[in-house]
């Protein structure tokens, strides 16, 4: 992509309501399927490992709303395990993922896949291979390859991969059109960060001279960081983005009722009455989904 | 032996001037435009042609590359060492050989992989393409010749899979196509690939001064493996077995296919490969594939000849 059509975003960083609406229905969507998904499991519907992404649904919501609004089309997604929200928001077919969940051949990775390795031809969105991390350098050969703008989505933990550490490096030495967005939840399993490392992301991002921001999962600080661009891909950035795990690293449980839930957050600047609707609206969608798939799946 | 010309080294340096100039591919690696151009195997194209400068972050790099063919560029990976594979083939073989499997999504990539032998070390020595082997969705290759290098380069384009190219230095003088060495009832059957191909032809000419007729079935398509007619034919006739050899450690390809070989011609079949331990700088210490001279003893003990 020359800088001539790289895509800017001016004047649409800023958190109105049309913008905050779509982020919240959106995250309200993949709250939903999470929260089916967990019943699913204690039912024993699920019976493969399946990593919920209840708690972290505003990263790429938000993000996903972003593009979107600036007219950003032709990009390509690149996620790993925990990207159901992911997947949802970027176009990702809810009946396919719900198949994949249940191992259906009709599934978006065929079965294969899991929950793990999701993937979608239609909506550009890459899996991984259960390698944690190793979509990061994929990603930044893919990108280099194609000059598409590109999204790589990672945890705090599989970015310490050191070849995580060396495709951001190579990143910014090629100025590509790419964005890491590290999906910072503080734990690997239940290993928190500072038991690993004594650094952040996003420091390690601007050691590499790549333009990097650490903040919360609030849609307006997220939004706050494309702002600071001259463009959303004119260079390549990492976005660190704190946010929490509601439920357990894989299956159906909770560590703690007291962690932080960035969508009751932000869901109270909503009036009850619309809240309410949106939130009926998407569980109707969900449960249909589910009561339809779990009738016909391929057991 | 039919003699052809340009020699096998020529004969890349133009499959990969093509490949970037006419194919849109890239050729991606660390340390290509450096003097010696890989041992002069890559035309002198720079970035702006295709020809990519990684870091050297070696697991990263294996990603790239791999990116780089999801993107459909049909990258060719240069490796310079067989032995940076260790580092290397994690992505390749975990993503690009899966991808087709698990998400339907082809990955063609071509992974020329380089070994040597002699003073080079525990690592950068001999090939390592068993470790390539045991994984699933990938071929190997170990084109020794130019019309074999330009068979698997069109295989390689004609189709969507990832290719192991298994080459190596030693060949990259050869001019000549290798023949395999039939006789209607040889004594001993050798199936070399890679380097020591050039080795068994040569230890089947100095046993045959003695009487002693060894038949040599060239190995070219390692993985998926075809055995052959003739190869089984001369397996089936001979007195006394076949052996495989290679270049890389026996506990690997060799000891597979020699398997394979035994239950298919039901002939004894033994392995034949780098010692067991590892190789120095230092001649004295130096781990080299079976040379003529060792393969010929080999044949004789195998044979009960005394020399």
């Amino acid at each position: 992509m020359d800088e001539g059509s790289r895509p800017s975003l001016p004047g649409i960083m800023k958190l109105d309501n049309i913008l905050a609406r779509r982020i919240f229905e959106r995250a309200d969507l993949c709250r939903a399927f999470e929260e089916a998904a967990f019943r699913q499991i204690q039912h024993g519907n699920i019976r493969i490992p399946t990593y919920l992404s209840a708690g972290q649904e505003y990263a790429p919501a938000t993000l996903s709303v972003a593009l979107e609004t600036a007219g950003i089309r032709q990009r390509q997604i690149f996620i790993q395990h925990r990207g159901h929200s992911t997947y949802l928001c970027f176009g990702g077919d809810i009946d396919e993922l719900t198949l994949e969940l249940l191992g259906d051949p009709r599934g978006c990775a065929y079965g294969m896949g899991g929950s793990a390795s999701i993937h979608s031809v239609a909506a550009n969105i890459y899996g991984h291979d259960g390698l944690m991390g190793s979509h990061g350098p994929i990603a930044v050969g893919m990108c280099y390859a194609n000059r598409v703008p590109t999204i790589c989505f990672v945890g705090d933990a599989a970015a310490e991969e050191d070849y995580f550490l060396g495709a951001i490096g190579w990143a910014s030495t090629k100025r590509l059109p790419i964005i890491f967005v590290v999906e910072d939840n503080n734990l690997s399993i239940l290993t928190e960060k500072k038991v690993r490392r004594n650094w952040e992301m996003d420091e390690v991002a601007r050691g590499f001279r790549m333009k990097a921001f650490d903040v919360d999962d609030d849609p307006e600080q997220i939004l706050a960081c494309l702002d600071a661009t001259t463009g959303l891909f004119a260079e390549p950035m990492l976005l660190n983005i704190r946010t929490n795990r509601l439920f357990w690293h894989a299956g159906a449980g909770i560590d703690s009722t007291e962690t932080f839930d960035r969508h009751r957050a932000f869901a109270v600047r909503f009036e009850p009455a619309y809240r309410a609707d949106v939130q009926q609206r998407q569980r109707e969608t969900v449960e249909k989904t589910w009561q339809r798939h779990l009738q016909s799946c391929v057991k | 032996m039919a003699t052809t010309s340009p020699i096998l080294r020529e004969v890349i340096k133009e499959t990969i001037r093509h490949h970037l100039t006419v194919e849109n591919g890239l050729a991606m690696g660390q340390c290509l435009t450096a003097v010696g151009w890989v041992g002069g195997t890559l035309p002198e194209i720079y970035e702006e042609g295709g020809m990519v400068e990684l870091s050297m972050a070696d697991v990263a790099g294996g990603g790239f590359a791999v990116g780089a063919a999801l993107a459909g560029r049909r990258p060719i990976y240069v490796i310079r060492f067989q032995g940076f594979n260790w580092f290397n083939a994690p992505i390749i073989v975990n993503y690009a050989c899966k991808s087709k499997e698990i998400w339907r999504r082809p990955c063609p990539m071509f992974i020329r992989s380089i070994a040597m032998e002699g003073a080079i070390g525990p690592v950068a020595g001999s090939s390592h393409h068993a470790l390539y082997y045991r994984m699933p969705g990938v071929k190997i290759y170990s084109p020794m010749t130019p019309e074999e290098y330009r068979v698997t380069y069109r295989e390689f384009m004609a189709g969507d899979d990832v290719f192991y190219v298994s080459e190596h230095r030693g060949a990259y003088t050869n001019a000549d196509e290798l023949s395999d060495i039939v006789h209607e009832q040889p004594d001993y059957v050798l199936c070399p690939l890679s380097i020591t191909r050039f080795a068994a032809v040569k230890a089947s000419q100095e046993l045959l001064a003695e009487g002693i007729k060894v038949a040599v079935h060239h190995i070219f398509r390692v993985k998926p493996f075809a055995s052959g007619e003739a190869m089984l034919r001369s397996l089936g006739r001979c007195a006394v077995g076949g052996c495989v050899l290679d270049d890389d450690y026996p506990d690997g390809i060799a000891k597979s296919l020699a398997h394979d070989l035994a239950e298919l011609s039901k002939t004894p079949m033994a392995a034949l490969g780098l010692q067991k331990r590892s190789a120095g700088f230092a001649a004295s210490v130096d781990n080299l594939p079976p040379d003529a001279a060792t393969i010929a003893s080999f044949v004789r003990r195998k044979l009960g000849i005394a020399k």
